[in-house]
């Protein structure tokens, strides 16, 4: 299965050229931690013009909270510009149920009222269970519910994907 | 029955009781979840939903605005309901015992207790209680137990000295006053030897000094001025009037002269020291006013991070089951 995982790196490249020119000229782009904070840091590398960047951690917003708890390590949501009335492009690394993407949005509007905020995401693997669709997505690929696709990222900062058996349905 | 009652069967924090035996792991997490929580209080709206829809009581069976205070903030912006129960005037004094006024509670569907009781170990029988019961789903936080623990205060003192200090492999921590009345500087001890710290001091007049203290793993002093020497941090103590029975000082006059901080007897300890305080404070009892609003004091931010830890030990709590 791994030999036909594609390459990270290219589908980051993929992602930027579908940005490029469609994002908001001043648009700050907001990672959902781990790998879709990596992904903005190097979308911002890519893209023209100047796109500040943020990353969230949506552990406090959750909804699967009272079933699973809190995660062993909540990082620092690190939003260093005003939300209000900014244009917001989201970036995560896999979009599936949706879940992630609702929580994120709920703790970015307790930051301020953003003018707009569009999805950006390298994978979309179907399975949706909230009408949540990405605006930039690299590549749509399936993959057994049994399994998850994790993003690594090297010391050099090359990333990588990679698939893990994955935890119940309801934690992603 | 678990040996350590704060733990459930797997090993995860069920009750946060005392900081003595808690694992060093445990102690970390709620130091790393506190940093993303003192982000919040900077946004425009300072709460997160994690305990929405979850009722979360104070029992101050002994009276504390401070602590309830910043209890009741922590649990508000975690967006749960907060009840508070002013304990000694009301059910006990009629004749109810805690355990009934516990299973009360509970069958308002209670989901958190914070208490704070003046006799040793009354969070530990109530934790204890409800593990007994089955009522496995209801969370205890020892907000201040007699003279034993305060683990809270522990955890946000452990968390303002990492703050300023980050690498606390190397620290010297003085820890000055009425160390035998203070349940502070027990969970204090007790969390900087999990962390690793090399070496802790208590510092006061024999009467004030546990006869134990020894065997806690610290240095003892009497002389304040070899005692905050060269130090990283200075903890003073406050002095407990209310707590004291029969004549252990001369007189307060006396206490500040030999142990109250002053800007020269803080002029010995290391030239970046930051001195803390857990307040209230008693101005020129042990500390000297000059002090306390200098630029070593960290004693404020000591109260803003204490919101932060505990927001990070009720989330973590909160979602925790049997």
């Amino acid at each position: 299965m791994s030999d036909r995982l594609p390459d990270a790196e290219e589908l980051v490249r993929v992602l930027a050229e579908q940005m490029q020119g469609a994002i908001a000229h001043e648009a700050r782009l907001v990672g959902i931690h781990s790998g879709g904070a990596w992904i903005a840091e190097r979308l911002a590398g890519m893209l023209d013009g100047d796109h500040p960047v943020g990353s969230i951690d949506v552990s406090f917003y959750r909804d699967d909270y009272s079933r699973v708890g809190l995660k062993p390590t909540v990082k620092r949501t690190s939003l260093p510009f005003e939300i209000d009335g900014a244009r917001l492009v989201l970036v995560d690394d896999v979009l599936y149920t949706g879940r992630s993407v609702r929580a994120a949005l709920n703790e970015l509007f307790d930051y301020g009222r953003p003018a707009s905020v569009e999805l950006a995401v390298l994978i979309d693997r179907g399975g949706r269970e909230l009408p949540i669709e990405p605006t930039y997505c690299a590549t749509r690929l399936a993959i057994v519910e049994s399994g998850t696709f994790v993003l690594q990222r090297a010391d050099d900062g090359t990333l990588t994907l990679a698939v893990e058996d994955a935890p119940a349905r309801s934690e992603r | 029955m678990n040996r350590n009652p704060q733990l459930n069967a797997s090993g995860e924090l069920h009750h946060l009781l005392t900081l003595e035996g808690l694992p060093r792991e445990h102690v970390v997490r709620i130091l790393d979840t506190a940093e993303s929580f003192v982000s919040i209080a900077e946004r425009e709206v300072k709460k997160v939903p994690l305990l929405r829809g979850k009722s979360i009581f104070n029992l101050f069976f002994e009276n504390s605005t401070r602590t309830r205070t910043t209890f009741e903030i922590a649990a508000k912006r975690l967006s749960a309901d907060v009840i508070n129960l002013n304990i000694g005037a009301s059910s006990t004094s009629k004749g109810e015992t805690v355990l009934d006024t516990i299973d009360n509670l509970c069958a308002m569907q209670a989901d958190m207790f914070v208490v704070r009781h003046a006799q040793s170990g009354a969070a530990h029988m109530i934790a204890q209680h409800l593990n007994a019961t089955s009522q496995t789903h209801v969370h205890v936080i020892n907000a201040g137990d007699g003279r034993h623990q305060h683990p809270t205060q522990g955890l946000l003192d452990l968390f303002t000295i990492r703050h300023y200090k980050k690498d606390l492999t190397r620290l010297r921590v003085a820890i000055v006053g009425d160390v035998l009345h203070s349940r502070v500087a027990r969970s204090l001890i007790h969390g900087l030897t999990t962390l690793g710290v090399p070496e802790v001091r208590v510092v006061g007049p024999k009467t004030l000094i546990p006869t134990g203290a020894a065997n806690m793993g610290v240095q003892i002093h009497h002389d304040m001025r070899t005692g905050v020497r060269d130090c990283d941090v200075v903890v003073m103590l406050r002095l407990q009037n209310e707590r004291m029975r029969g004549a252990l000082l001369p007189s307060a006059g006396e206490f500040f002269k030999n142990y109250g901080l002053t800007e020269e007897k803080l002029a010995l300890a290391r030239s970046d020291a930051i001195v803390m305080h857990p307040g209230p404070m008693n101005r020129g009892v042990e500390i000297d006013s000059p002090v306390a609003d200098g630029k070593h004091s960290v004693i404020l931010p000591q109260v803003t991070f204490g919101i932060a830890v505990r927001m990070a030990v009720m989330g973590i709590l909160g979602g925790v089951n049997a």
